[in-house]
């Protein structure tokens, strides 16, 4: 399969979701950002396309610039020596085996003094994202100014090393904002609840026609006459794909369903090559288990298959927040998922989805809800207001201004 | 109609979620946390709780019953927490007595049921409250509803639930301004037996709404 074309997306503005929230929380926004008005904002980050947090900053950014406020988005820059090592930190704060080497923290420090002299910090509200720019601080200026780690990594179980080395950085931020308590860590400074966000306006998120809907699970030869379980995940060990096919098997026993298993390409992955071997196996042919190695320009067919299902899956064995979710209960769509990660503060047991702990609790779990559909809707309902309450970029822009204007309240700590 | 002696303000409240150094793996640990945390803590799990998910109007009424239910599958402490009325307190430490004797209660019945694991922890957090008037006044009940109508949910959350914790009354900025600014005694009762808990926010202002405009039709 070939890219599309590139195609020009419009900048959303804040009125074009005024028929998603309603005016009322808009009005609540534009109160909240008077505040704020001409106050400089600096974000900062490792990259300027490819990855959640680019793309949040990406809708982030003109929203507060229409809001009178006045941020910047600088990206740091380095060789892929520096990458390379902040990679492999990232894996270790998530846990991973790594034995860093003291050349590996010098390289680090080195990177971090070029962008110190490359970019200004000037701002009156800097906000830094993940590990890779998380020794800016020592650019800090004197004054009032205020400085945010905003932290997308899960740090419950780092390697003591690398943590060791970083966290007396992360120390001398004003506060430090994670995307679940279960993610944060004992530190000496406040520590905030920041979810991440979905866009309903996105390729990925927005209304599809029914003939748009039909079309994708046409191409893919599933029949939209009987329940189809799905779950959206890469093909990863982590994301138990192989469980889920046996929750599905054990479902099947009792009602005549399909299985859609989407995730995304596994060309450049030897692992994610070896996961879809043993999804491909553990399907032994079935023709109802539809194994979807989608490319990444496949938002519109993310979209279009959650809207097809029945019951959306995340039966993850450890997880990062799990936006799929979101993206699912968005679509008004019942849930049943692992409680990892972020998940259990998407789903809410029994009001906006279904927690399992095992195969056979997940499967138990799709079972009742295929035989209780008016319980499934109102799941469904009730998610989607918990996403329109929690999880869209309007609720990430309100939590920004609400953070500013209580930082510059209370001081720097 | 009557025009107040002083003029309805109207503001908004966003909460930043502070996570606390603190969590509970099981009952007794909850009960412990429970005894000590901060004010703002208790304020986040019930109050504020209410306002967060304020779309679920069934089952759901605090993040501890929510817990107890979900991860330590105890479903009668989980209804006995769950119907604490948060409307009853105007201020945060009967709130927490009364949450603190029912998980005592619970363990005097079950003192096994202290060290069982829960499935996920409860992790403390609390509420930094960011308050910003909106630029609304409203001198007349029929200007009152007016921006009523364009009431966001941060806003009737603050006005109608959380004001009790600030006038230590058991009524609302709504009936309190009614009552005193409009003379308007009987919309002032009514308005106070709106149940909030077992509606959504939404669903409270439409009531409210009613109620104005039977009051205005008068």
């Amino acid at each position: 399969m070939t890219p599309p074309a590139a195609t020009a997306s419009r900048l959303m503005q804040l009125d074009d979701y005024v028929p998603i929230l309603g005016v009322q929380e808009i009005d609540d926004l534009r109160a909240l950002a008077g505040r704020l008005t001409g106050r400089t904002v600096q974000m900062v980050n490792s990259t300027a396309v490819g990855g959640g947090v680019a793309e949040i900053l990406s809708r982030l950014i003109p929203l507060m610039q229409e809001l009178g406020i006045s941020p910047r988005w600088d990206v740091i820059t380095g060789g892929n020596d520096f990458f390379e090592i902040t990679k492999a930190f990232h894996n270790a704060l998530h846990g991973g085996p790594y034995d860093a080497r003291p050349q590996d923290f010098e390289t680090f420090l080195a990177y971090t003094a070029q962008n110190r002299q490359r970019l200004s910090f000037d701002a009156e509200f800097t906000v830094i994202h993940d590990p890779q720019p998380l020794a800016l601080i020592d650019a800090r200026p004197s004054g009032k100014n205020h400085w945010i780690w905003r932290c997308h990594i899960d740090l419950s179980r780092p390697n003591p090393r690398v943590w060791d080395f970083l966290r007396p950085y992360v120390c001398r931020y004003d506060g430090a904002l994670f995307s679940s308590p279960e993610f944060s860590r004992q530190l000496p400074i406040p520590q905030y609840l920041f979810f991440p966000c979905i866009d309903p306006l996105s390729d990925k998120n927005r209304e599809l026609t029914a003939d748009a809907v039909h079309e994708v699970t046409g191409r893919f030869g599933i029949d939209t006459d009987r329940p189809v379980l799905t779950q959206i995940s890469r093909f990863d060990r982590l994301k138990d794909p192989v469980g889920v096919i046996q929750a599905y098997q054990i479902v099947k026993r009792y009602a005549d369903c399909q299985l859609v298993l989407a995730g995304g390409s596994a060309t450049d992955d030897p692992e994610g090559a070896q996961v879809l071997a043993e999804v491909r196996a553990a399907a032994a042919g079935d023709p109802d288990v539809h194994v979807l190695d989608l490319p990444p320009w496949s938002a519109i067919e993310i979209n279009a298959l959650q809207r097809a299902s029945t019951i959306v899956i995340q039966k993850s064995l450890r997880e990062g927040f799990g936006l799929t979710v979101a993206e699912a209960l968005w679509k008004k769509k019942p849930v049943v998922a692992s409680a990892v990660g972020g998940i259990p503060a998407q789903v809410i047991h029994k009001h906006t989805g279904l927690l399992a702990h095992s195969v056979e609790g997940t499967a138990y779990q799709i079972r009742f809800l295929l035989s209780h559909p008016s319980l499934a809707q109102k799941l469904g309902e009730q998610g989607h207001e918990h996403v329109r309450e929690h999880f869209l970029i309007t609720s990430n822009v309100r939590r920004y201004l609400a953070l500013f204007l209580h930082h510059e309240s209370h001081g720097r700590s | 109609m009557n025009r107040a002696e002083r003029p309805f303000e109207f503001f908004t409240a966003s909460y930043i979620t502070r996570i606390d150094n603190e969590r509970a793996q099981n009952l007794g640990e909850l009960r412990a946390g429970l005894a000590h945390c901060r004010d703002a803590s208790i304020f986040y799990h019930t109050f504020q709780a209410l306002g967060r998910y304020h779309f679920l109007t069934e089952g759901f009424s605090n993040d501890l019953a929510q817990w107890v239910l979900a991860s330590l599958n105890r479903p009668r402490l989980a209804e006995q927490l769950g119907s604490i009325d948060v409307r009853s307190y105007v201020d945060l430490t009967g709130l927490r007595q009364d949450l603190v004797r029912t998980v005592d209660e619970f363990l005097r019945a079950y003192p096994t049921a202290a060290d069982v694991e829960a499935f996920e922890p409860f992790y403390f957090c609390s509420s930094a409250e960011v308050l910003v008037a909106l630029g609304w006044e409203a001198w007349t009940l029929a200007e009152f509803r007016h921006y009523l109508e364009r009431m966001g949910h941060g806003s009737f959350h603050f006005h109608f639930l959380v004001s009790r914790l600030r006038l230590q009354l058991h009524s609302n900025d709504f009936s309190v301004w009614f009552k005193d600014a409009l003379g308007l005694e009987h919309l002032a009762r009514l308005t106070e037996r709106i149940d909030i808990t077992t509606d959504t926010i939404d669903g409270a202002k439409a009531h409210l709404l009613r109620l104005i405009d039977r009051e205005l039709a008068a």
